[in-house]
């Protein structure tokens, strides 16, 4: 594998560009490997870098039923923060955040972190008063925060909506400087680089279409490129999760399947170095600039349960809506493409990563909104799981049995709702 | 646009409606037991194809339906009243 470098690119500059190499290799699926990982997505490739780096594993495969990168991987608005409040999480997507800063060096892939800041507006006193209480959170678990008035936000982005006449006046902002935006593709390609470097087996177009069993554990992967076998199978195909998991017999799982849209505009001249997100009641909208020059944004889910990776209308014109609320400027931009990525939507809006009721199959699912953000920690944690056989301290919360136990983790307090979290 | 045929009102845009979930959950009696009661509030099949559930004409004739609809394709098989006593219940 050749290394990436400057020197690289100026060498192969000289020569045509005549020396690069495929980035991965295609092999034709083993009869047997050690591990299998379902789902070719970021955790996915994540989860088998890992498990090749820091447990030293070789014969592990990663079977896609499409192409690397065409889920949710390649579908999100690709912003990366740690601004959670509550314990685990906290804990959880900080670690997330250390792996992305030096994401790019690790896997000798530019993943194009860039940690430009993310703004959190607040419109209310009473979401002052919560931003507060956030920020404290996470200056108290050493996670930098900043509460920012008017004034404070103007500065940094003078093109917002400060007027008074505005629906939901701008009455400030929490600033994590270190969040920031990552190149989702290359997250892709990296971790897939990274992996088959280290011996793992990137199966493309390869659909699991059913398990197998023996004595109650499970032991490989039917798939459409023939059976597999596997000492270890690890399921991480986001809004697919129930449909692959009722396949290996768990039917019903605290996850619904939901769809969220995402935006890009046509290129335009710098114009936003943060990433925005708005939070007026009853609005849910996050913006930030491509380094292509796309205004690359999104809103909430269509709300109701679908597989299905399109939008529909009314959600357009709800984001449209909210875009010209804080930024007018954008009223004249034409956009480009928009699409939709399927979530799964758990019960309390965390994620589940966790051993099964089945042995040797191991779950890494329900990330909601935020799944793009945990792509290192989620594949640095899963891959613990897995060659461990148990969680660590850090994913042992995360378990897929909280729910009936009591102890769900609801860092926005909406219940057993999952369309709402 | 998903089209929902209302049974009152006729087909209508579903920008009209609020999604209410599945409608195959059933909750258990208040002295049920904690197992019943966690796969009522917890647990859903979420298939990919038919599904069965609650939607809210809240900004029509404010009934709840029961719909059939493919998570898939979004296509609807049918449109039901979720209570008894209107005409064809579910």
């Amino acid at each position: 594998m050749k290394r990436y470098s400057g020197w690289a690119v100026f060498r192969e500059g000289l020569r045509g560009q005549t020396g690069w190499s495929r980035a991965w290799r295609d092999p034709e699926p083993k009869p047997e490997y050690d591990i299998v990982i379902v789902g070719g997505g970021g955790h996915g490739l994540a989860t088998a870098y890992y498990l090749a780096k820091n447990h030293g594993l070789k014969n592990i495969a990663v079977v896609e039923k499409g192409w690397l990168g065409g889920g949710n991987v390649g579908r999100n608005t690709t912003i990366v923060r740690s601004n959670y409040a509550l314990p685990h999480s906290t804990e959880f997507y900080e670690h997330s955040v250390k792996l992305w800063e030096n994401l790019a060096h690790d896997l000798n892939y530019n993943v194009m972190f860039s940690q430009r800041g993310q703004l959190g507006l607040f419109h209310t006193p009473a979401a002052r008063d919560a931003q507060a209480k956030r920020a404290n959170t996470m200056v108290m678990n050493g996670i930098e925060a900043e509460l920012l008035d008017k004034e404070g936000v103007k500065k940094l982005i003078p093109h917002l909506d400060y007027s008074e006449n505005a629906r939901f006046p701008i009455l400030g902002a929490i600033l994590q400087r270190r969040a920031g935006t990552a190149r989702h593709d290359a997250v892709a390609w990296g971790f897939a680089r990274g992996a088959d470097e280290r011996g793992v087996d990137i199966l493309q177009n390869c659909e699991v279409q059913g398990f197998l069993r023996e004595d109650g554990k499970v032991t490989g992967v039917e798939t459409s490129r023939g059976v597999i076998r596997a000492k270890k199978v690890g399921v991480a195909v986001a809004g697919s999760t129930g449909h692959v998991m009722a396949m290996a017999g768990i039917e019903r799982l605290p996850i619904e399947t939901h769809k969220l849209q995402a935006f890009v505009s046509e290129p335009l001249k710098p114009l936003l170095d943060y990433v925005v997100s708005y939070g007026a009641p009853g609005a849910h909208f996050y913006i930030s600039q491509s380094d292509k020059g796309g205004m690359v944004f999104g809103g909430d889910l269509d709300f109701y349960n679908s597989y299905a990776q399109r939008g529909n209308l009314p959600i357009v014109q709800d984001v449209a809506e909210s875009a010209m609320a804080i930024m007018p400027c954008l009223g004249r931009v034409k956009l480009l493409r928009h699409w939709a990525g399927i979530m799964d939507m758990s019960m309390d809006g965390t994620h589940i990563m966790s051993k099964t009721p089945i042995d040797n199959l191991y779950l890494n699912a329900g990330w909601c909104y935020g799944g793009f953000k945990a792509t290192p920690a989620s594949g640095y944690h899963f891959a613990d799981l897995i060659a461990n056989d148990r969680p660590d301290a850090l994913t042992a919360p995360f378990s897929l049995d909280r729910f009936e136990k009591g102890y769900a983790i609801d860092e926005k307090g909406m219940g057993p709702t999952p369309k709402l979290h | 646009m998903i089209i929902i045929p209302c049974p009152f009102c006729g087909d209508r845009d579903h920008s009209e409606f609020s999604y209410g979930g599945d409608a195959t959950v059933k909750y258990p009696a208040l002295d049920a037991s904690a197992e019943d009661w966690y796969n009522a509030v917890y647990l859903r099949k979420n298939p990919r194809g038919a599904h069965t559930e609650y939607w809210h004409h809240v900004g029509g004739c404010r009934s709840w339906l029961v719909v059939e609809r493919d998570t898939l394709t979004h296509e609807i098989s049918s449109a039901k009243y979720a209570h008894d006593g209107y005409g064809d219940s579910a």
